[in-house]
């Protein structure tokens, strides 16, 4: 029997108010996997995450985390079940300092995990990271972008996730920091945490990414492993920067591709 | 007695008034950063929590003296009956008036948090009537001197409590997880949920906390001056003035700002006339109001205040 993905999304619908941000969404991320959502401002990329960690409820549709149904858990008992939500524009406690900042990304096991194995993987955060370990007494609020960053990354690892999710960890950031961030999650991956990436940047995504998986107005576009997709034709016009006229790409039907 | 020794006696007296004051915008801050709501039922816990303190120390008829009470418990017991009273109120308040509006705008929260100073009022008036009531000094004894000024034991009380107050709530949001998981959930709700941090639960412990602190104030406060059940009013207002002052979202600054209106309606009731005491807070208020919230806000309209409607 094949063995079961970590996270499907089956179907998933989420609406603000009337608007329908994401149409029947579906989606699968196996264990071990760096899977990379693609797609333009207002395609649904952040409203997926949000639904997965809980933040926004599912309006239709299920979300399964390693068999188990989550979709009508709120986002403070999903991270307890071993998914960490980095989200979009970093959202470090900047009245807190980087320490504390850290000590609150365990917070879903601090009290099970005691102290000593806090401060142990806060250590493991400031090897990943040099530049944190310098400013560990500093109000995260009073970091740099970059560095704010490697701090939102950082303390979603001390959930000890077995999936992570990451919001366009990239934005903003300059080219140096992102090849760093990037050769980072490679490393995650190899060391077993499997990552759900959305990044604008398409190409260096789809460098370390498994699969991918294009979503426009909502809906899946296009799916497939990150080689196919990055020599894929319209998406190369649409996504990454190889467009010289301004036209609607084509991208085929949503399964035009499948995953492998 | 000197100009000089005069000056004293107000400040001791301003600084013992104004450490009521600071308690009670403490709980107003704490209430504000966690849940952006402002708590104007914040001086009723300070009544109730008095009453009930009272009430257990002492002989005391309740109800146009159809039900009397002789509990008269060692004052400790007493306090803590109080403070417990205000908590459980404060965590009922939460659980049955603000939980169930969580996504009603904070301002129709703030005016739930009105309707049930309202309502509580009531009952401490159905309760203990009209009447001024009036706890035993903590401890017996001649009022010491300092620089000239008389310094009651009572003060001495008031002022060391708040101290130890103060600074134990300082360590507890500074040094414990569940400190600081209030801090994250005032600095960014979202992100803290992300974190596995029930914000409903945190915004609960604020209440609890504030619930606790005005009790504190409104029983140490009450063997200096009688306590009534309408006093609740002028203690929210008070502490409100002092939360403004000292900047809306600061601990800190509630603290100073409260002790330092205290003091500034000591000296214009002991230099000026004792009927401007209470117009003297306002006067600031509205000074304050009109020099820097202007600036206050322009400069920090963060989600919090956006949160408060203001």
């Amino acid at each position: 029997m094949r063995r079961r993905p970590m996270l499907e999304v089956c179907d998933v619908t989420t609406c603000y108010g009337r608007i329908r941000a994401l149409d029947q969404v579906s989606l699968t991320v196996e264990a071990g996997e760096i899977v990379c959502l693609i797609g333009a401002n207002g395609a649904g990329k952040t409203t997926l995450l949000n639904t997965i960690s809980g933040l926004v409820p599912a309006a239709g549709g299920v979300v399964r985390f390693e068999g188990r149904p989550i979709s009508r858990l709120p986002a403070e008992q999903i991270v307890r079940l071993g998914i960490s939500h980095v989200p979009e524009r970093r959202q470090v406690f900047g009245s807190l300092d980087v320490r504390e900042n850290l000590l609150l990304g365990a917070y879903s096991r601090a009290r099970r995990a005691g102290p000593a194995a806090i401060r142990r993987d806060s250590e493991q955060v400031f090897e990943l990271f040099p530049a944190l370990r310098s400013r560990s007494r500093q109000l995260a609020g009073t970091l740099s972008g970059g560095e704010q960053q490697m701090l939102a990354v950082g303390r979603g690892l001390m959930a000890r996730p077995r999936l992570m999710l990451l919001d366009e960890p990239a934005l903003g950031l300059a080219p140096l920091i992102v090849q760093e961030l990037f050769r980072i999650f490679a490393g995650l991956r190899r060391s077993g945490t499997t990552i759900l990436l959305v990044e604008q940047n398409a190409r260096a995504a789809l460098r370390v990414a498994d699969r991918g998986c294009v979503l426009e107005n909502g809906r899946v576009a296009l799916r497939g492993t990150a080689s196919e997709l990055a020599a894929n034709d319209g998406l190369q016009r649409a996504y990454l920067g190889q467009t010289n006229h301004r036209r609607r790409p084509d991208l085929g039907g949503p399964d035009s591709l499948t995953s492998g | 007695m000197t100009l000089l020794e005069q000056l004293a006696q107000y400040i001791v007296s301003g600084i013992t008034l104004g450490s009521i004051y600071a308690l009670i915008a403490l709980g107003f801050v704490t209430i504000y950063n966690v849940t952006g709501i402002i708590n104007f039922s914040q001086g009723e816990f300070a009544v109730v929590g008095a009453f009930v303190a009272i009430t257990a120390a002492q002989k005391v008829s309740l109800f146009r003296g159809q039900a009397a009470v002789g509990l008269e418990w060692p004052l400790p017991a007493a306090i803590l009956a109080g403070v417990i009273a205000a908590v459980l109120i404060g965590a009922l308040l939460y659980r049955a008036g603000i939980q169930p509006a969580r996504n009603a705008s904070p301002l129709s929260q703030i005016v739930v948090t009105i309707g049930a100073s309202i309502a509580l009022r009531g009952l401490v008036l159905l309760a203990w009537g009209t009447d001024p009531y009036r706890l035993d000094p903590f401890s017996a004894g001649k009022p010491l001197r300092l620089l000239g000024a008389v310094v009651t034991r009572q003060s001495v009380w008031v002022m060391g409590l708040t101290v130890v107050t103060v600074v134990g709530l300082y360590l507890f949001f500074r040094f414990t997880l569940t400190g600081r998981a209030l801090r994250a959930s005032s600095a960014n709700p979202g992100a803290a949920r992300l974190m596995g941090i029930n914000i409903q639960r945190m915004g609960l412990l604020a209440f609890v906390l504030s619930a606790g602190l005005g009790a504190l104030g409104g029983i140490v406060i009450a063997p200096i001056t009688f306590m009534t059940y309408d006093r609740g009013l002028m203690l929210a207002l008070k502490g409100f003035v002092a939360m403004i002052l000292g900047g809306l979202t600061s601990p800190v600054g509630a603290v100073i700002a409260g002790i330092a209106l205290g003091v500034i309606e000591s000296l214009a009731a002991g230099l000026l006339s004792s009927g401007y005491k209470d117009a003297f807070s306002f006067v600031v208020l509205f000074v304050v109001l009109l020099v820097r919230l202007g600036g206050l806000l322009g400069a920090r309209r963060g989600p919090a205040l956006e949160r408060a409607g203001l």
